[in-house]
């Protein structure tokens, strides 16, 4: 566990080191490659046409299907699907080999929230002019909001979404005899009965994440990251922000959050014996928990996110990741035409049937989908709970141009909160002020 | 030789009745005594020391403490991913899933294990036989030709081993990529050809091992350079190739953060990236966690090294031991 985490650190310290240079080559090149007029959709007809090889790197699993489709369809593309790592890593990776200008792939998945590094770094394509505009509308706002980031531009497109629902361990609940949360007064107060009922039970793991902490921050009405072009702002005492911390601090103050990193071979074992409770968590985690957490089936339901004002129904996005096509990449077009299969039509919806969760409309509101039952969750109707979550997503949410980065150091601040005296709000604080630097020396202007 | 002179010495004392008969009791007892000791084990001495109750206990411990992982290896290797979560760690779940679980680790991802294992296999032959070849060559010749800048030589030797790999992957990473050979197998085969150590430890083998007389007796017959190396001087240096081969293996062996920072095509992971890479699985959404396969994986991994070390274990104790009796 030690190295992993110092390796985890190495390659943070690593992606630094890449951004920093990756900013530096994009300050250094013009503007005229943007991208507009270099490829039209007639350009892509063309190439699938003529062919060739399509290197793309994702960690997605339902891409496989998709990727021996497109073949099918298409014999003369040839699409080698590489696993280069998980988030950061990958991006890590990504950041290396477009530095170092050569390895790159054609296609990358890239997260939501890291999609603005790349998009500020002009290192990704605009698909825009490989007629990517005309899908304004086949995908859910949440995600297309994601990957158009307020310009015209189109950065990527929607593979996935992770509208939040409320998953909760329903035999847990019976044997205590505590009633589902449906606000967040009320789950603190479900916290204090699991944890009092049996000291050995807790409502949620959590260990300061920086994903879920923003994700919750979203839903309560917080936007502390507005972006417009290279100015930022970056505030953590908006209203929203303050009625999450007021919350959440009791959770921490009480010892009400079982110290366990999410995704840990721990949270595993304690989503699968009962020790953890709930999660609150995007609509991609089905899959994880019919697959990893197997012996539980039957004991977990769905219910909508806990509220901050009682009779709401505000949603937020945690997750999700799009297809990108880097400035690196051999032949643009072909990447793009596969793109758009993977993330449009037929292979949107393949990928749904595999287990993904869908960002385009029409899959989201096909009867065929809503209308699946999950026999992990003793044959609930899911999908329906996290379609009403989608539609009811926070807007006008964005993340910094420099996610990535300010995600790699929440735990040297906000973390803080979670192991000393120090209090979320101060912790949010710190983590605003590093991040503000940080900007400022990257060359945006923060906070004027 | 002893025993029979102490049967000898208890035969002579009959004779004599009234000596014998208080002499008897104490003569037999010491003499029962004695055959029973000497027979059971050799005399103590500094070389067969008296068996220490406490040093036999810490020796136990620190046993004990090898050896446990190893054990819930091989027991957890046994349990399927329920079997995991709801098992005491030690002690065997209610099923066994052993063949199973090796069947699922082979074919996971259409035998993308197998493909590692072969991976890793083409890195140890080629990085570490590389290395211990150039070892030995480097250090026979520091420690048998004077040529100018020898000193220099050992200056730079000895300092390579003092910096860690780690430090020294990231530079190497941009040289690699420079000359596009990121991504290919030569990136971790080529800096795992280069073992200060191995060369420091040839270096110093050769100069107890081979007796310069000899080189110079073989000079004299006519021999050439070439051929006194591997007909004189190559089987005196077997115990010490032998030690640096093992050592480079093992570390080529359980090489991590070089393949990772060089390698990004799965195709060609070493097997420690690519247990890795299914662990990582288990922290994304969407993907699948197999928890049971990597240990089932990681006990596959340890097998053929825990094979090298046995067999190659007596001419490994025999090169520690060379050198160390003056004669």
């Amino acid at each position: 566990m030690r190295t992993h985490s110092s390796t985890r650190r190495l390659l943070g310290a690593l992606a630094v080191l890449a951004t920093l240079a990756l900013t530096a080559t994009a300050c250094g090149s013009d503007d005229s490659n943007a991208g507009t007029g270099e490829s039209s959709p007639k350009d892509v007809q063309a190439a699938l046409d003529k062919g060739g090889k399509v290197t793309v790197w994702a960690w997605e699993p339902t891409l496989k299907k998709v990727a021996e489709d497109f073949e099918k369809k298409y014999p003369k593309v040839d699409i080698e699907l590489i696993n280069a790592g998980t988030g950061d890593k990958q991006y890590t990776a990504l950041q290396n080999a477009m530095t170092a200008g050569s390895g790159a792939p054609d296609v990358a998945q890239i997260e939501y929230y890291a999609l603005g590094q790349f998009a500020i770094g002009k290192s990704i394509e605009n698909l825009s002019a490989y007629g990517a505009q005309k899908y304004g509308t086949t995908f859910t706002p949440g995600p297309w909001n994601a990957v158009t980031q307020g310009g015209e531009a189109i950065h990527a497109l929607p593979m996935d979404s992770g509208p939040m629902a409320f998953f909760y361990n329903k035999k847990v609940f019976d044997k205590h005899g505590i009633a589902v949360p449906t606000t967040w007064d009320e789950y603190v107060d479900a916290a204090r009965a699991l944890h009092k009922a049996d000291p050995k039970i807790f409502i949620t793991n959590d260990t300061g994440d920086a994903g879920a902490t923003t994700s919750l921050i979203w839903q309560a009405g917080g936007r502390p990251y507005k972006t417009d072009g290279t100015d930022v702002t970056i505030d953590f005492t908006d209203k929203g922000t303050k009625q999450y911390t007021a919350t959440w601090q009791k959770l921490l103050d009480e010892k009400l959050l079982a110290p366990v990193s999410s995704w840990s071979d721990a949270w595993y074992k304690g989503l699968a014996d009962g020790s953890l409770a709930t999660l609150s968590i995007g609509a991609w985690m089905p899959a994880n928990l019919t697959s990893g957490v197997a012996a539980a089936s039957g004991d977990w339901r769905v219910a909508p996110l806990p509220q901050w004002t009682k009779g709401d129904k505000t949603s937020a996005e945690n997750g999700g990741s799009s297809l990108a096509v880097p400035k690196a990449a051999k032949n643009k077009e072909l990447a793009y035409a596969f793109t758009e299969f993977a993330t449009t039509g037929t292979g949107a919806s393949t990928r749904v049937t595999e287990g993904a969760f869908p960002a385009t409309r029409a899959d989201l509101e096909s009867k065929a989908f809503l209308d699946t039952t999950f026999p992990y969750f003793g044959g609930q109707q899911a999908n329906r709970i996290f379609a009403e979550s989608a539609r009811n997503v926070g807007a006008n949410w964005s993340y910094l141009p420099y996610q990535v980065y300010a995600n790699s150091i929440f735990n040297d601040t906000v973390g803080k909160a979670y192991v000393s005296p120090t209090t979320l709000t101060d912790g949010l604080k710190a983590w605003q002020d590093a991040s503000i630097t940080y900007g400022k020396d990257q060359g945006f202007t923060v906070n004027k | 030789m002893t025993t029979s002179l102490t049967t000898a010495a208890s035969d002579s004392a009959t004779p004599s009745p009234d000596r014998r008969a208080a002499a008897a009791p104490a003569t037999a007892q010491r003499s029962r005594t004695g055959t029973a000791k000497r027979r059971g084990r050799l005399p103590h001495t500094p070389l067969h020391p008296r068996p220490s109750l406490p040093l036999t206990l810490v020796t136990g411990l620190v046993l004990l403490y090898t050896l446990l992982p190893l054990a819930w290896l091989v027991i957890n290797a046994t349990k399927d991913q329920n079997g995991l979560f709801d098992s005491f760690g030690l002690w065997f779940a209610d099923e066994t899933h052993f063949w199973d679980n090796i069947t699922r680790t082979l074919t996971y991802d259409d035998g993308v294990f197998v493909r590692w294992l072969l991976n890793t296999l083409l890195y140890v032959v080629a990085g570490a036989g590389g290395a211990t070849v150039l070892a030995v060559l480097g250090g026979y010749a520091l420690a048998k030709y004077e040529f100018p800048g020898r000193r220099a030589v050992f200056a730079v030797v000895i300092g390579a081993v003092a910096v860690p790999g780690t430090a020294l992957a990231v530079p190497t990473f941009l040289m690699f990529s420079n000359m596009g050979l990121t991504n290919t197998p030569w990136a971790v085969i080529i800096p795992s050809l280069i073992s200060p150590f191995g060369l420091y430890l040839m270096w110093v083998f050769a100069a107890e091992a081979v007796p310069t007389e000899l080189l110079e007796a073989a000079r004299i017959d006519g021999s050439g350079e070439l051929r006194t190396f591997f007909t004189i001087a190559l089987p005196l240096l077997m115990p010490g190739t032998v030690t640096v081969l093992l050592f480079s293996m093992v570390a080529t062996w359980n090489n991590y953060f070089l393949p990772l920072i060089m390698i990004k095509d799965p195709d060609w992971y070493p097997l420690t990236l690519g247990l890795n890479a299914w662990n990582a699985q288990a922290q994304t959404a969407g993907g699948e966690a197999v928890f049971d396969l990597i240990i089932t994986g990681s006990l596959l991994t340890i097998v053929p090294i825990v094979a090298v070390f046995l067999l190659l274990q007596r001419y490994w104790q025999s090169g520690l031991a060379a050198g160390s009796v003056k004669e």
